[in-house]
């Protein structure tokens, strides 16, 4: 299961590597061909956040993303990583504009795909009203980007999951990979319980929380269209894949989404708990996936399919 | 927050070509690191930003021991610290200095 | 009036004032308070059944509802004082007296209770030690114990969490006392009988499971480069030279550091079946990698643990089953066990002094001590050699006539320098020795005596107290891996670097170790999914531990 690092090759480390326990740099690193990142903005730029030190708390040199481009089997892309340990990988000022300038790069330019690896809890609390305009700003500049032809495809696999406006940002983008750790959904698990009971929703009940908001889930419903195992060269593969698979974008594609959503919530609107979503899809013996082996789920979620590609 | 600077005289420049180099990530008991080449061979500063105030004598103490280990002249060292404990402290120390040491840009 | 069986009758009046509530010996739960006022007298010793994980909750809510008219001034001998319930006894004037051995999770309000006078206490214990005073002095009139299945006989299922049952029913049943337990359900035939029948007088149903909480679960995601560094050095610096094969671990995440790195580092170094065959310890869940790499041999439990059931049954090789193939634990056989059948303790503390004394007390909590005393002593009336035992012996008395020399029992205590909040591990004075003072205690609560403790590993390296001459030299070897604590800061460098010129301190790189090599993914299990994978899917974590 182990062996020394520095004896691998970059395929081998990548696989090996944890994309849930790595850092947003580790992963930016061993997804992209090797020695290939450029990063715009980097940390010897010290371009921190304007906020924190109001708050007396720590900055971060990259204010907790990193953008850049790098070559993906060859070709060119853009991508973005954020880091989930500095502050739950918040969304603040700086953080926000970097993510934005590079969509818009990427829109100029047309054809060069964007990659987003999320790992958010939302807007930086501290810089609150920064954080939610970059909310806004970024859906817009990747709205744009999409209908300046370019593929921006959402990874989604890290420790604090992809929540707030990540969730939102994500369900912009033209494709989702997910794994099994990985988490989308707009509440978080404690804000609803606070807002709503925990008879509602019991946030310290993590296998709930898995299969609510989890990786295993959100690729069952559609949400996502790719199960990644957890190893950065899953999400490589995985990244590769949907740019191969995403179409164009266009009023048509927008039109079948809505449908799609709308089937959705006719379907599954009544549904208590994700086992009955997934006994409703037709999966016997629906309360095993949470311990389904990767392979095995991957093959029963390709079987339900249920993505459609045209939209998200 | 606290500021705390340190500046040495160091008997060897550190080994390597590359500019910089970033290690860590800045969270609770945990820390960043960048580590530039921007200095004379015979000279290595520290500049410190900590969550934890009132550890000036532990940084000095960490920070004596690591330069003379590792004698990491011509670095400057810029370090985002959310409270790491000493032990973390040195290992990152430890790992930026590899790190620039490596080959790469 | 006189006699010789005084007890007996009085024990079965008891039974016979308790006969009305029941059907034979089944007694509904809404009657168990009735029950206990029967049964209980003023005054009276009482065992309430509070393990390490076990407990009998329903009894405890029980006897905390009871007219103190008639239930008074308890004299409560339990090992475990785990539950609200437990303590608010004693705020409601049913219990008055205490002699218990562990508090954890109760421990800062036992000591406001103490401090405050609403606890008589007769002693903190360790668990033997209090095991061994229900025989002789603290033998109880009434145990409310706890089980998991029971027949209309009275014979009790205690499941994988046997851990008390069997040493509290013993002192009670044959001495006279009244047995009263709760049980999740009654059936038709237990799996097993772990208490036979005629030792049970009354059974209770209760509503729900009684409750049991994952203690020993550490979630290897939560394991840091330190740990793992320490761990290195205590494989390298420790297992591997003495060649430790019978031993028991604390529960900490520096031992559970060392239990996932035997598979990747020590099969490196070429020491499976070398170190680390034979284990008393509960079924700790990051074992599993080396019990699966062919690591362990036997594992006897004091308790179980959430989530091991299916694995334990799976692997009866390693663990002692019953014939319904479910764990059978025993806390008092285990602990005599880590005592006199295991050469090395390895555990964690929150402070060591400058003896070498540790405690796990501050000044506002009162953990008690549990069994970690019990494995960290040496045992004076051990008399079997090994090769580990002779060999810290001769270390620690070079001298002496190698037939009459007496081995040592190794004990290691591991941590990093700074623990939580950067509160340091090093201390000039135990907190303990302040506690004492304020509660007029005649004896500080000391977890591990300096005397026995033989080895300290902290991420700055290993130190051999077997091989310290004078207590000077042991007060620098303790400061030479205190780090950057206070303690470590004011160390005589030049008496610490001569301490490492003879092998008494031993720096990573004394022992070939890189600092920059302690990796994570050195960790065979990174995760509680890898524990889960390793296991064949047979280990079923509880659900905080989950992040799928």
């Amino acid at each position: 299961m182990t062996a020394p690092l520095r004896d691998m090759t970059p395929a081998e480390r990548a696989r090996s590597t944890s994309f849930y326990e790595a850092s947003a740099r580790t992963r930016l690193e061993l997804l992209l061909d090797a020695g290939s990142l450029i990063e715009f903005i980097g940390p010897e730029q010290r371009e921190v956040s304007p906020h924190l030190r109001i708050f007396d708390l720590p900055e971060q040199f990259d204010d907790g993303i990193i953008v850049g481009h790098g070559r993906l089997d060859g070709s060119p892309a853009f991508v973005a990583a954020q880091e989930g340990r500095f502050m739950g990988g918040a969304f603040g000022e700086v953080h926000g504009a970097k993510l934005t300038g590079l969509l818009r790069a990427a829109r100029e330019i047309g054809t060069i795909p964007v990659l987003i690896l999320f790992d958010t809890g939302g807007v930086r609390l501290q810089e609150a009203n920064a954080g939610e305009l970059a909310i806004a700003e970024i859906m817009r500049a990747v709205m744009e980007a999409r209908a300046a032809g370019v593929k921006v495809i959402g990874l989604v696999g890290g420790r604090s999951g992809c929540y707030g406006g990540g969730g939102l940002i994500a369900g912009c983008c033209s494709a989702l990979a997910v794994s099994e750790f990985g988490r989308i959904a707009v509440s978080g698990p404690e804000v609803i319980e606070t807002n709503r009971g925990v008879e509602e929703f019991d946030s310290r009940d993590r296998a709930l929380v898995w299969r609510t908001m989890g990786g295993k889930h959100r690729r069952l419903l559609g949400a996502a269209d790719l199960f990644a195992d957890d190893s950065v060269q899953d999400f490589r593969e995985a990244a590769l894949e949907l740019i191969g698979l995403v179409g164009p974008f266009g009023l048509d594609g927008l039109k079948a989404e809505q449908e799609r959503l709308a089937d959705r919530l006719r379907r599954f609107g009544a549904c208590l708990d994700a086992v009955e979503i997934w006994t409703i899809s037709g999966i016997a013996h629906a309360e095993t996936i949470p311990e389904l082996p990767t392979d095995q789920f991957i093959a029963l979620a390709d079987r339900i399919g249920r993505t459609s590609r045209d939209a998200r | 927050m606290e500021d705390l600077s340190f500046r040495h005289h160091v008997r060897a420049p550190a080994g390597g070509a590359r500019k910089s180099a970033i290690v860590g990530v800045v969270a609770s008991g945990n820390l960043e690191v960048l580590v530039e080449r921007v200095l004379p061979d015979a000279e290595c500063a520290l500049e410190i930003k900590t969550a934890a105030v009132g550890f000036g004598d532990v940084w000095r103490a960490v920070i004596g021991d690591f330069v003379e280990r590792y004698s990491p002249g011509g670095l400057r060292f810029s370090i985002n610290d959310g409270g790491a404990r000493p032990d973390t402290v040195s290992l990152r120390l430890a790992q930026a200095v590899r790190l620039i040491a490596e080959h790469g840009q | 009036m006189t006699g010789w069986q005084n007890n007996r009758a009085a024990r079965d009046e008891r039974i016979a004032a308790g006969a009305g509530f029941g059907h034979g010996k089944v007694v509904q739960a809404r009657d168990a308070t009735r029950l206990l006022e029967a049964v209980i007298r003023p005054g009276d010793r009482v065992c309430l059944e509070g393990d390490n994980q076990k407990q009998a909750d329903l009894l405890s809510r029980a006897l905390l509802a009871v007219d103190i008219s008639r239930v008074n001034d308890l004299h409560m001998v339990q090992s475990g004082v785990v539950l609200s319930e437990h303590l608010d006894l004693f705020d409601r004037g049913v219990a008055k007296r205490l002699d218990y051995a562990y508090s954890g999770p109760q421990s800062a309000r036992i000591a406001r209770m103490l401090f405050g006078g609403k606890i008589e206490l007769g002693a903190v214990h360790t668990y033997l030690e209090l095991f061994a005073r229900y025989f002789i002095d603290l033998t109880p009139h009434v145990a409310l114990v706890a089980a998991v299945s029971a027949d209309r006989e009275g014979n009790l299922y205690t499941g994988p969490n046997t851990e008390d049952t069997p040493t509290v029913v013993e002192a009670t049943a044959f001495k006279d006392g009244v047995v009263i337990a709760q049980v999740n359900e009654i059936v038709e035939t237990v799996p097993r009988v772990d208490i036979p029948a005629d030792r049970v007088h009354f059974i209770v149903k209760a509503d729900q499971p009684f409750f049991v909480e994952p203690l020993f679960t550490r979630d290897p995601a939560a394991i840091t480069e330190g740990q793992v560094l320490t761990a290195m050095l205590a494989i390298k610096g420790i297992y591997a030279p003495y060649g430790v094969q019978r031993l028991n671990h604390g529960i900490g995440f520096s031992t559970a550091a060392i239990e996932l790195l035997l598979p990747t580092f020590g099969e490196r170094l070429g020491l499976k079946g070398r170190i680390a065959t034979h284990f008393a310890l509960n079924p700790h869940p990051a074992l599993i990698p080396a019990i699966e790499s062919g690591w362990v041999r036997q594992i006897h439990s004091f308790g179980s643990e959430v989530g091991m059931d299916d694995y334990i049954r799976a692997r009866s090789d390693v663990y002692f089953t019953g014939p319904d193939g479910s764990l059978r634990s025993n806390r008092a056989f285990c602990q005599a066990a880590g005592l006199y059948a295991c050469d090395m303790f390895i555990g964690s503390t929150l402070q060591i002094d400058l003896q070498g004394n540790s405690s796990t007390v501050t000044t506002s909590r009162i953990a008690g001590f549990g069994g970690a005393p019990n494995m960290g002593a040496d045992a004076r009336g051990r008399r079997h050699p090994s090769v580990p035992w002779l060999k810290a012996g001769a270390e620690a008395d070079p001298d002496g006539a190698a037939l009459l020399r007496r081995g040592r029992k190794l004990v290691v205590q591991i941590g990093e320098t700074f623990g939580d909040k950067n509160v340091p591990l090093f201390v000039e004075n135990l907190d303990a020795m302040e506690l004492a003072e304020k509660l007029n205690l005649e004896l500080a609560p000391i977890m591990i005596y300096g005397d026995d403790v033989t080895h300290i590993v902290t991420e700055e390296g290993v130190a051999n107290l077997l091989l310290c001459r004078t207590a000077q030299e042991r007060e620098q070897a303790i400061r030479g891996v205190a780090g950057y604590t206070e303690v470590g800061r004011r160390r005589d460098h030049g008496m610490v670097e001569r301490l490492r010129e003879r092998g008494v301190i031993r720096r990573p790189e004394d022992l070939g170790i890189n600092v920059l090599d302690a990796d994570r993914s050195l960790l065979a299990a990174r995760s509680i999914k890898d524990l889960v994978r390793w296991s064949g899917g047979l280990y079923a974590p509880p659900s905080k531990f989950r992040n799928w």
